[in-house]
């Protein structure tokens, strides 16, 4: 039997192709298992079936497959999960996209996971979703990150390197949703929730741009972008009696640079951004966020052998604070003009880099509030690691950032062999 | 009675003189041999390609490899640009690392983390730090400031048949080491063997290159072994496919290539 190439066809002679020594440069698969669970260690549970003490229970099983010739390649990393606390088993199509090179130009299209900017678990510039809920309950940090279903263009010069991505499918940041964290939520009683999302249109199609170049052995680049805030503002049906909550993404536009480089015996890193509400420049839009400026100091510095130390100072200044206030609903919490934020990470690495001590610090002088992250983590093998760790939240109002996670405090455990 | 110094004190001035004089063109010629040997060992051709295997191996003999390819270029007046691609293990596969280097001067470095998609300058100032966790420093690796120790001719002896030079090495600020003997080869001009003392003055790592091989009329070293002679680890470092001359262009130490590295050259 003949048969047509089917696409099993071709991902069947790929895995084959992969045990062939003479092809294995050209294929190559990759890939982990991973137990990973987080449990809230404050006693306190919410109500519903996934709110209690264990609050992520998965296993997982991640697919690196690559192939590449002449200048083109093809990446995908899939998961294949099993969500003990919702009971339910999935696929997470992380990335999978084609890349083309030809001279100065690169493109890739697909889903791919972009990082921009020069902030340590800090975004400025960096426009791209999220997933809070991952990071808050412990899963390991490339879970922060989530794929953009888009193309980008790649052009280098001897002047400037142009990176343009166009994101035609608006993707909103995953954040720790109220079935399984206590969260603040400004609308109670409201259990009428509707969420509107962009739809994949021209016009809603967003675009960010990142000019880039070494100056004076700085690495510099400036930013710009039009889009939509990828977390939600909420607007009720009526302002005094809601009985349903419209969650929305706002059109957002951002203007920014950056700059890192060595400074003072270790690394020193800059950004800034402007963030343009488009859809409230006057500020008088309570369920829509004021224009901001948010600005970045880092600086990192090996202390002694295998241990790094950075601290950051973060700001972020709210235009027409005014309007904001008056603008207000009575009884909802404010913000400040400026919200200020420091972060210390340290890093001990030991017995020959197999056991990593870190600790990561969130702390906001102004909201007063923190989120404290130690980790233990050990390669027991070249395959093999585990991780424990813990999210310890606190502040003085449950209704900042860190200090509405207050009654998460969790401690949570990771183990992956990878191939 | 005239005293002694007044009596001989002409001649002693000239002894002293010769001394002094003697001294320094000892300490010359040593740092002329470091700078020699530093020359073919880090530095030999326009630029380098390999694949380095490094085995890592615990007292109980359990293993750890590191396999990575190893990019190099020199540029003008010392300053070299290395590229490295890790193949395994398989949590850093795909992971790559840049360095520029400055004689004098702290090296930029860059690394590029695929799981995120994200390049980052790290912080370079202690080149004590291990290299990937294993017995060779960032300076076992890349080479140290000539001028960071002061060298002393000890001896001139023969290491397996072969006559070299024994050069000491004393840190002029605190180091990883208090003090290196090495063993260069008079002919190549390799160090042959190192020995690195703490400021106890205790032997506690020690350098072995034990395979050497001329490649395209390069005498390379192509697997060395470094011991710490306190804890019994030790790491293995075997270099395969070695080129040099291969025409390694500047564009390639750069963002674009750290974050999609070229199939030709990381094989």
């Amino acid at each position: 039997m003949t048969g047509a190439r089917t696409p099993v066809y071709y991902v069947c002679a790929a895995l084959l192709a992969w045990g062939v020594p003479v092809a294995a440069e050209e294929v190559s698969l990759h890939g982990f298992v991973q137990g990973n669970y987080a449990a809230r260690v404050t006693g306190q549970e919410l109500s519903g079936p996934e709110g209690g003490d264990v609050f992520l229970g998965e296993e997982r099983l991640q697919i690196k497959l690559a192939t590449s010739s002449q200048g083109s390649a093809f990446f995908l990393k899939t998961d294949a999960f099993r969500d003990a606390v919702a009971r339910v088993s999935d696929l997470d199509v992380r990335e999978a996209y084609i890349d083309s090179s030809s001279g100065a130009v690169d493109l890739r299209l697909g889903r791919q996971i972009i990082t921009w900017g020069v902030g340590d678990l800090l975004f400025l510039n960096d426009v791209f979703p999220k997933d809070y809920a991952a990071f808050f309950s412990g899963r390991p940090l490339e879970y922060l990150k989530i794929g953009s279903d888009a193309a980008k263009v790649d052009v280098f010069t001897d002047v400037v390197s142009v990176e343009m991505v166009v994101v035609p499918f608006f993707q909103a940041d995953q954040l720790p949703s109220s079935r399984r964290f206590f969260v603040f939520d400004p609308f109670p009683g409201v259990s009428s929730r509707v969420t509107e999302e962009p739809r994949a249109e021209l016009g809603n199609t967003e675009m960010a741009l990142r000019l880039s170049r070494n100056l004076l052995g700085f690495d510099t680049a400036v930013y710009a972008s039009r889009g939509f805030f990828t977390t939600p503002g909420m607007r009720p049906d009526n302002p005094t009696l809601p009985t349903q909550v419209t969650l929305f993404f706002p059109r957002l536009a951002t203007y920014g640079a950056s700059g890192q480089g060595n400074a003072l015996g270790g690394v020193m890193a800059l950004e800034a951004v402007y963030y343009d509400s488009v859809d409230d420049r006057t500020g008088r839009d309570p369920a829509i966020p004021n224009s901001t400026v948010r600005y970045l100091v880092g600086y990192q510095r090996q202390l002694w052998s295998d241990l790094t130390t950075g601290i950051q100072y973060y700001g972020e200044y709210l235009f027409d604070y005014g309007l904001y206030r008056d603008a207000l609903p009575p009884g909802f919490p404010a913000q400040d003009r400026l919200r200020q934020l420091l972060t210390v990470r340290l890093t001990q690495l030991l017995r020959y880099q197999t056991l990593r001590l870190s600790f990561f610090v969130f702390y906001s002088p102004t909201d007063e509030d923190y989120d404290l992250i130690p980790e233990v983590r050990y390669s027991v093998t070249d395959a093999l690691w585990g991780a424990i760790g813990a999210n310890l939240f606190g502040g003085k109002t449950e209704t900042t950032a860190f200090g509405q996670l207050n009654r998460n405090d969790n401690v949570y455990v990771v183990a992956r062999y990878e191939f | 009675m005239k005293t002694w110094g007044g009596r001989y004190g002409p001649a002693l001035v000239v002894l002293l003189v010769t001394a002094m004089q003697a001294v320094p063109a000892a300490a010359t010629d040593a740092t002329e041999t470091v700078r020699k040997s530093q020359s073919v060992f880090f530095e030999a051709a326009k630029d380098f390609q390999a694949r380095v295997k490094m085995t890592l191996i615990t007292r109980d003999g359990q293993q750890r490899l590191r396999d990575l390819t190893m990019l190099r270029k020199n540029g003008e007046a010392g300053e070299q640009k290395y590229f490295m691609y890790f193949h395994s293990p398989a949590d850093v596969a795909g992971t790559t690392f840049m360095v520029y280097k400055f004689p004098n001067r702290d090296d930029d470095r860059w690394l590029f983390i695929p799981a995120i998609n994200m390049v980052n300058r790290i912080a370079a100032r202690d080149s004590r730090s291990s290299f990937v966790g294993s017995d060779f420093t960032y300076e076992d690796v890349s080479g140290r400031d000539l001028s960071a120790d002061s060298h002393t001719l000890v001896k001139e002896d023969q290491i397996g048949g072969r006559k070299v030079y024994v050069v000491e090495s004393t840190p002029r600020n605190p180091a990883e080491y208090a003090r290196k003997m090495a063993w260069i080869d008079q002919a190549t001009f390799l160090p042959l063997k190192e020995e690195y003392y703490d400021v106890q003055d205790a032997l506690y790592k020690v350098f072995t290159a034990d395979e050497i091989k001329e490649v395209q009329g390069f005498p390379t070293v192509v697997r060395r072994i470094m011991v710490n002679v306190k804890t019994g680890h030790k790491t293995e470092v075997v270099f395969e496919r070695i080129q040099y001359e291969v025409g390694l262009g500047d564009d390639l130490f750069s963002e674009r290539y750290l974050r999609r590295p070229p199939e030709r050259w990381i094989k």
